[in-house]
């Protein structure tokens, strides 16, 4: 009986803990539908003719993710009409970090050359079942048949500082695999970046 | 003169202040592991910031808060910037001349985050604040991806004892 208990309590934990770290590589995703800012809203079923997405967390205030923009743009040039596309998720609390409303994203999209979309995520929904942790942290998905699944968790590449003659661009080559039939090598990557901001839950 | 050497006194004290500030060596995963190594009982505390990252910033005086509080106990703390290489004469030095950090303050040298973020801790996704709490003697190592408070620092440095 003991040992029951102990095991349900350990099953649990294990399903906690999934929850919490978010989706791992060849889960299935679940469709969001989020608010753009052009205040159209936007689904991975807004895309029919896709074979699968680029979905970036990022963000107005960190100077990494910043960092990437131009890079973001190169990826939506390169994919976007391949099947492909670049979708930006702003995964911060605005109430938590001062920059990151719904507004100063407009403002922010105006200012840059950002050629896709860029969604707020009100209440941090789909970042937490993303398991978002950092801007940027990148999300590679395919599409088979009905189901939209993850393919590549990580960085966009190596470089963050933009400097370094030996680039590996993951994302970019995870995405070629991907249309070559084939599985993304790594299929994770770690990076550093800045943290998703919550309220803090003491 | 008693006031004259009270004043040199002062001026000594603020320009050794700030050449202290302005110290960053270079540290590899391999040194920092040394340097836990040797350092038996003490606990290490070693935040992973950048001069980029908002939240780190803000979280800096409370590790200075504990390096005061805690000077005279067998505790560490080790300031570990992951700005790159290149951005140490032109951000971290003079962001160290702004904010006058006590605490030791380090430089990560290390290039393939691949490979040191996992070194540092397997918890670590990489997103910043982070920090690495370390008593080799006890053999305890703990590792969390969050902005500490000061109390927060406490409560977990005890709970290393």
């Amino acid at each position: 009986m003991r040992s029951l208990l102990m095991l349900s309590l350990l099953v649990l934990g294990i399903t906690a803990h999934a929850q919490e770290t978010g989706y791992q590589v060849g889960d299935v995703v679940t469709d969001f539908n989020l608010k753009n800012i052009d205040n159209k809203n936007i689904s991975l079923s807004s895309y029919p003719d896709a074979k699968g997405y680029i979905v970036i967390f990022g963000c107005n205030t960190c100077p990494v993710s910043r960092g990437y923009e131009n890079r973001m743009v190169a990826l939506q040039q390169q994919f976007g009409t391949k099947g492909y596309p670049v979708i930006m998720i702003n995964p911060n609390d605005p109430e938590a970090q001062q920059g990151e409303a719904f507004e100063d994203m407009q403002q922010h999209y105006k200012k840059s050359s950002l050629n896709f979309p860029y969604l707020e995520d009100p209440g941090q929904v789909v970042t937490r079942r993303f398991g978002a942790l950092r801007t940027p942290h990148v999300f590679v998905l395919q599409k088979n048949n009905k189901d939209v699944k993850v393919a590549y968790i990580g960085a966009i590449d190596n470089d963050p500082d933009n400097d370094n003659g030996s680039r590996i661009n993951y994302v970019q080559n995870a995405v070629n695999a991907l249309m070559a039939g084939k599985q993304p090598e790594p299929p994770f990557t770690k990076a550093v970046g800045c943290g998703v901001k919550s309220k803090r839950s003491s | 003169m008693l006031l004259k050497l009270g004043l040199y006194t002062a001026l000594l004290n603020t320009l050794l202040l700030h050449a202290m500030a302005q110290q960053v060596s270079l540290v590899t995963v391999d040194e920092l592991e040394h340097r836990f190594t040797a350092g038996g009982d003490t606990t290490y505390i070693v935040n992973f910031w950048a001069t980029w990252c908002s939240p780190c910033v803000d979280e800096l005086p409370q590790f200075e808060k504990f390096g005061v509080t805690h000077k005279d106990e067998p505790v560490k703390i080790l300031l570990v910037s992951v700005d790159a290489r290149s951005k140490l004469r032109t951000n971290v030095i003079p962001f160290m001349q702004k904010v006058q950090l006590h605490n030791e303050v380090l430089l990560l040298n290390e290039t393939n985050q691949q490979e040191y973020i996992d070194r540092i801790s397997p918890e670590w996704s990489g997103s910043l604040p982070a920090t690495l709490f370390v008593n080799k003697g006890k053999q305890l190592r703990r590792f969390q991806e969050k902005e500490f408070t000061y109390d927060q620092l406490v409560t977990i440095y005890r709970s290393l004892k």
